[in-house]
């Protein structure tokens, strides 16, 4: 693999190496000392047109535990303002040496574009509305993990919930989770799905209420307050009364089933009840188990050797 | 006087289609017949003879944008499409709302002297959809075809104004057909493939409305109108049904939205944003019958060039638009499966007329015509090689495709501006 750009590009078997070798990854982790000499002398780069904190301190963070020389690229810092073009600056710093470029942009599509200025393996680390890949691969994990699916997700339930129509993370989650096996249901109001269904494999229902009990994992999208300037919302509260977890939603829910949430969340909008007092909520745990899916990725495009290597010297 | 003769093809034009040498004199033709000897020869040997073919639209970027194109580039762009007439679009900078500015850019295609350069005129000043532009000044300089072309006139009253205002003046208004406030932020079809690639739609509907809304007025004024660029099969079906009721209107379509779809956006690559958007293998489909029927009066480049590096950025950043004087011939023959007599009505003589220049474009090839006349091999191979294209941009859609059918020479006002495949000035 070359590049991580978008789970389109993966089978369910690539999907399942990379979750398996996130098990090893999660064991360096857990160690008193969590770093490995596995990617010494790479340069991972990241280039970041678009504000993230926390997926670019996962990555880094992720870099950094496989001994990985990281470089971070902030847009307000860098010649972009001076209107150098993005073919420019991917040309100018690859000429730098780097092995990875770890890539967010507003505009989808961007990382993808990027492959055609460097030889260097890009990570897509969320382009526009299009794909976030370790997004999904972490989502993934933590369902794996948190319901003991190791050999796949035939027949559970998820239903994503919200926004899916801007969403990146639902894109690649969809994608993610019907490759691993599952039933998804998208949940949202009609102006919050994208025009067209035609390929995704999934069902579609505006009626939360009608499933939640029968879900075996409920994912909540972050839902923005520029959407109501679309004419795409009435309010955020009618968003929140048809379609946000409540409390009394909560207490429908299964007593096994996962909640979930990509951050950063809207408490009050899509989030009513306090995650802290939902039992099934694995929204730090999809954070922590980010760091470990971003060394699989990083170990999986740079590395070479097994993945049992990684276990050994320190 | 030299003599230029064009031996061994055959000659295709309004009135059919026979083996003749052509030749021309003096800026006109002198003699159609067998066997023609002059000074000068053209061997047109296994080509077809037509009238030059006239783009209704194109933008040559001159003034504000010489970076992309300028009229000389443009011209000699054209003139290699086997074109002796180009539309140039007003949005240029400043744009062609003045008679200042369209004087300006005739002259300069005069200068270029490689096609007739007819400027357009804006429908209001600036293109900003505010305020009528002064039609009465510019008809009076020449101008035919008025347009926004890039943006539609968004406000209903003042399309009307601007059709009740046009109306003693024999002009035409051509519409760039698109509602924006539904197409914000959109950067291609609105349909699964940008569902898919999580980028803003540009649905079909506004299109359609805006043509409906036009159609209407129409009717209520009575004052024709062309629209540009048809792109989806309920337009062209819009268009047929105002034409069996004897509405005065034209409509064009562009050869990239005949030949190419919206799947082509997954590569990400900004060559293929455009706009209206490349749509799907269905509205292909209806854009055909309707050049076919007589629906579509005209095959117009939309030739819309843009520096490289203005498109080597990501989708929504990067300007819409695509080169198409020098393909617009290859794929009009080879993708279209129309006779010649047709793609030719549809290159020359129906444009010509929409133009206003039917009087010395478009015309039959005959003795006592202006010499403006296309000769082309409609059977040649050829591979698109961007680097070779004449205009100084380079986004077309078409890199390294073969197409069939290729310009070989083209003679505007009696001179051979272009000879074997190469521009002479």
């Amino acid at each position: 693999m070359k590049h991580l750009l978008s789970i389109e590009d993966l089978d369910a078997d690539d999907i399942h190496r990379l979750l398996e070798l996130t098990d090893h990854m999660v064991e360096v982790s857990s160690r008193p000392i969590p770093k490995v000499p596995a990617l010494r002398g790479k340069n991972v780069v990241s280039l970041f047109f678009e504000d993230s904190t926390r997926t670019r301190t996962s990555f880094d963070t992720a870099a950094k535990r496989l001994s990985a020389d990281t470089m971070n690229f902030a847009v307000s810092s860098s010649s972009v303002n001076k209107g150098e073009s993005l073919r420019d600056t991917i040309e100018t710093i690859s000429a730098m040496g780097v092995d990875a470029f770890v890539v967010r942009h507003k505009s989808s599509g961007a990382p993808q574009m990027i492959t055609r200025w460097t030889n260097a393996s890009i990570v897509n680390a969320g382009d526009g509305w299009h794909q976030h890949p370790t997004q999904a691969l972490l989502d993934s994990y933590t369902i794996r993990t948190g319901l003991n699916r190791r050999d796949g997700f035939e027949g559970l339930h998820i239903a994503i919930v919200g926004d899916i129509k801007h969403s990146r993370v639902a894109r690649s989650d969809v994608q993610a989770f019907t490759k691993l096996g599952a039933h998804v249901t998208l949940v949202a109001p009609p102006t919050l799905l994208p025009p067209s269904l035609d390929g995704w494999p999934v069902d579609v229902s505006h009626d939360l209420d009608s499933l939640i009990a029968d879900v075996d994992v409920l994912y909540l999208l972050r839902v923005q307050r520029e959407r109501m300037d679309d004419a795409l919302l009435p309010s955020l509260e009618e968003y929140s009364a048809l379609y946000g977890l409540t409390p009394a939603r909560a207490a429908r829910l299964a007593p096994h089933a996962l909640v979930m949430h990509p951050g950063p969340m809207n408490r009050g909008v899509e989030m009513v009840v306090d995650p802290s007092e939902l039992p099934g909520s694995v929204i730090l745990q999809q954070v922590t188990n980010g760091v470990a899916v971003r060394m699989a990725v990083l170990f999986t495009l740079l590395g070479s050797g097994s993945a049992a290597s990684i276990g050994d010297s320190q | 006087m030299t003599r230029l003769v064009i031996t061994g093809g055959t000659v295709v034009d309004q009135q059919g289609e026979r083996r003749a040498d052509v030749a021309v004199q003096g800026g006109q033709i002198v003699e159609v017949g067998p066997d023609l000897a002059g000074d000068d020869v053209l061997d047109a040997t296994g080509c077809i003879v037509s009238p030059g073919f006239v783009d209704l639209h194109t933008h040559l970027r001159e003034p504000g944008k010489e970076e992309a194109e300028t009229i000389e580039t443009g011209s000699r762009a054209a003139a290699l499409g086997g074109f002796t007439a180009v539309v140039a679009m007003p949005n240029t900078d400043p744009a062609q709302d003045s008679v200042a500015v369209v004087e300006f850019v005739r002259e300069q295609g005069r200068r270029a002297g490689l096609c007739e350069v007819l400027p357009s005129g804006c429908i209001t000043v600036g293109r900003n959809g505010e305020q009528l532009a002064p039609y009465g000044e510019l008809a009076a300089a020449g101008v035919h075809l008025f347009t926004d072309d890039g943006n539609g006139v968004q406000d209903p009253q003042l399309m009307r104004r601007a059709l009740e205002y046009a109306k003693p003046l024999g002009i035409v208004l051509a519409q760039h057909c698109e509602v924006t406030s539904l197409t914000k932020g959109a950067v291609m079809h609105e349909g699964s493939c940008c569902s898919r690639l999580g980028l803003p739609g540009w649905p079909a509907l506004a299109e359609e409305l805006m043509l409906f809304r036009d159609i209407e007025l129409v009717r209520l004024t009575g004052v024709p109108m062309h629209f540009l660029h048809l792109s989806t099969a309920r337009s062209v079906e819009l268009v047929r049904q105002a034409k069996a009721e004897g509405l005065p209107v034209t409509a064009e379509a562009t050869p990239h939205h005949f030949t190419l779809t919206d799947e082509l956006l997954e590569s990400y690559d900004a060559v293929y944003k455009v706009n209206p958007p490349l749509r799907t293998a269905d509205d292909i489909a209806a854009l055909k019958i309707g050049l076919a029927d007589g629906t579509i009066d005209a095959i117009a480049t939309d030739h819309a060039p843009h520096a490289p590096h203005t498109k080597e950025a990501p989708l929504d950043q990067a300007p819409p638009g695509m080169l198409g004087l020098e393909t617009a011939l290859a794929l009009a023959v080879g993708e279209l499966g129309l006779p010649i007599q047709r793609v030719l009505a549809l290159l020359s003589w129906n444009p010509a007329a929409i133009a206003g220049v039917a009087d010395r474009h478009g015309r039959p090839v005959q003795a006592g015509e202006p010499a403006n006349l296309a000769v082309f091999d409609p059977a040649a191979e050829w591979t698109v090689v961007p680097a070779n294209l004449a205009s100084k941009s380079r986004n077309t859609p078409y890199a390294g495709r073969t197409v069939t059918g290729r310009v070989r020479h083209t003679v505007f006002g009696g001179t051979a501006v272009v000879r074997d495949g190469v521009a002479t000035r």
